[in-house]
């Protein structure tokens, strides 16, 4: 499971600070909906249908975007799999 | 309850202060439709990806150098240079506007004659004449530019036979003082050789010597290079004089001017860095008029002008076929135009726009073509919205070049559509298929 480094700070903008290495990043309303998702601990699974519910995309796009997305968290270490 | 527009989930690594590798910020700038036709009808009716041609810029453009000319020489005339686009409904939008031919070879030269161009309004260039070739252009009074002593012999010769002179003039390579030097083309002037072809033209009794003509290259930014070439040429006509009392007719300065395109690697944009038709008009003309040429006998000025008329008027329409991450990360975008069909991505950075940009989230992406192959790579850096498969991109100032050099190479070559001063559309070159190419191939026998 995708677990998000416990101390990154996000704000409701979707401003991202990493004080470890002093980065800081930004993120569009629905990557930060999903940065949010994650924090409150829920599976990928859970994020899915979640997103699916409330926007207009079907599975499998969703899932290469999803993916995508994660593998640039786990790239910039604000994210990894446990 | 209706749900969400989907936009695909992103992050961005804010960096601040200097500019990244991917150069200085630029605007996005959005075009979605093409002289009033929206992006996404054009790409409906006519397919992805598709060239357009709006006939509107490209008499525009003809019209803003020809006023930056004749408003500072007295007797100009462009000749549209056929290589840089030779389809003929490119060609005879200049010859309507008044342009003559410069061809480079007997396919351009009958493409000139087809197009109802006058011979005595073809302009042949070029190293690869042949015998037959050149009979035809003395035949039909054209004007002969000659590349190298064995072409001279051979037209001395050809002119004999037919007993009928040739119109010619010589092409000068010379140092301008820009680099690279093109000394692969025709008399070279520092060393004397372009003085001693001269003399051997002058001294020929079936050579009509009526022009001096020089090309001193491509995308040339600096109009002082123009200003140098133009006083040699205008050294000669002087020389000419006081030893023939013989009056050249005109003199040909040959293409170059820069387009707006940015050089690949340039720190300046293109429509930064490219001079003006003015300053260009400006450093060849005064040179003309500053020169020892009696002002009664100033000779024609010619111009083979060629990418800065129609690069502007070019656009590539063209849609995401994938996004990618490459391993470190970086993203990559597919699009379904490859460098076959767009040669000129190896030197120039395109202008590449979306056709919408909804917010502000933006993403460096490297583009790529479809082709199966690591050269194919369109904008190695650019700043573009988020974008998703199907998305249409508008590939600006493609005009020169690409629909001449184009490659058929694993795919088919697309249509290409002019859309005329009133805004309708026509299909100008239609899209190959597997029979246009398979027509070409013959099978022998035992493997039928
Ligand atoms: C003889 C000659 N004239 C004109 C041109 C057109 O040049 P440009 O497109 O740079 O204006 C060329 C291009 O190489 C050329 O070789």
């Amino acid at each position: 499971m995708l677990k998000l480094n416990k101390n990154i700070a996000i704000s409701d903008t979707g401003y991202v600070f990493d004080p470890s290495i002093g980065e800081s990043y930004t993120l569009n309303p629905i990557g930060l909906e999903i940065v949010e998702l994650l924090k409150a601990n829920k599976t990928d699974n859970e994020i899915k249908s979640i997103i699916l519910e409330r926007y207009d995309v079907d599975d499998a796009t969703f899932e290469r975007y999803y993916i995508d997305f994660t593998g640039m968290l786990k790239n910039y270490q604000l994210a990894k799999d446990e | 309850m209706e749900k969400l527009k989907f936009e695909r989930p992103f992050i961005k690594k804010i960096t601040t202060g200097l500019p990244a590798k991917f150069g200085m910020k630029n605007r996005i700038e959005v075009v979605n439709n093409i002289d009033g036709l929206p992006v996404e009808e054009l790409m409906n009716d006519y397919g992805s990806p598709v060239f357009v041609i709006s006939e509107r810029t490209l008499r525009q453009t003809i019209s803003e150098a020809r006023l930056a000319f004749s408003t500072r020489y007295p007797l100009v005339q462009f000749a549209w240079s056929y290589k840089t686009n030779y389809l003929d409904a490119v060609c005879r939008v200049f010859h309507q506007e008044g342009s003559w031919a410069e061809v480079v070879s007997i396919f351009e030269y009958k493409k000139a004659l087809q197009n109802g161009v006058p011979g005595a309004q073809i302009i042949f260039n070029g190293p690869d004449k042949s015998a037959e070739d050149l009979e035809l252009a003395i035949n039909n009074n054209s004007l002969i530019h000659i590349d190298h002593f064995d072409e001279l012999y051979m037209l001395a010769e050809l002119s004999k036979k037919t007993q009928k002179k040739s119109k010619v003039a010589i092409r000068v390579n010379m140092d301008t003082g820009i680099y690279p030097q093109w000394d692969r083309f025709g008399f070279n002037y520092e060393n004397g050789e372009a003085w001693e072809a001269l003399n051997r033209i002058l001294l020929n009794q079936h050579l009509d010597l009526v022009g001096l003509h020089t090309h001193i290259g491509t995308y040339i930014t600096s109009p002082s290079a123009y200003r140098t070439a133009a006083s040699k040429l205008a050294n000669l006509v002087v020389e000419i004089r006081n030893k023939y009392n013989h009056a050249i007719q005109y003199i040909d300065m040959g293409g170059g001017f820069a387009s707006q395109n940015t050089l690949r690697g340039s720190y300046l944009q293109g429509y930064d860095a490219a001079p003006s038709f003015d300053e260009y008009a400006d450093a060849i003309s005064s040179a003309l008029i500053n020169s020892a040429i009696r002002p009664d006998s100033l000779p024609l000025l010619i111009l083979e002008t060629g990418r800065a008329l129609v690069d502007n008027a070019g656009y590539l329409l063209t849609s995401v076929l994938a996004n990618k991450r490459l391993a470190d990360g970086r993203r990559a975008t597919i699009i379904d135009a490859g460098v076959n069909i767009l040669f000129t991505s190896f030197w120039y950075d395109h202008t590449i726009s979306p056709t919408r940009f909804d917010n502000d989230h933006t993403e460096e992406t490297t583009i790529y073509g479809p082709l199966c192959m690591n050269i194919d790579c369109i904008r190695p850096a650019i700043v573009l919205p988020l974008l998703k498969k199907g998305d249409r991109l508008v590939v600006q100032r493609v005009g020169a070049y690409n629909m001449t050099q184009w490659l058929q190479f694993i795919t088919m070559r697309p249509n290409i559509v002019l859309i005329d001063t009133h805004g309708k559309t026509h299909l100008i070159r239609k899209g190959e298929t597997v029979e246009t190419i398979k027509q070409q191939e013959q099978l022998p026998k035992h493997l039928e």
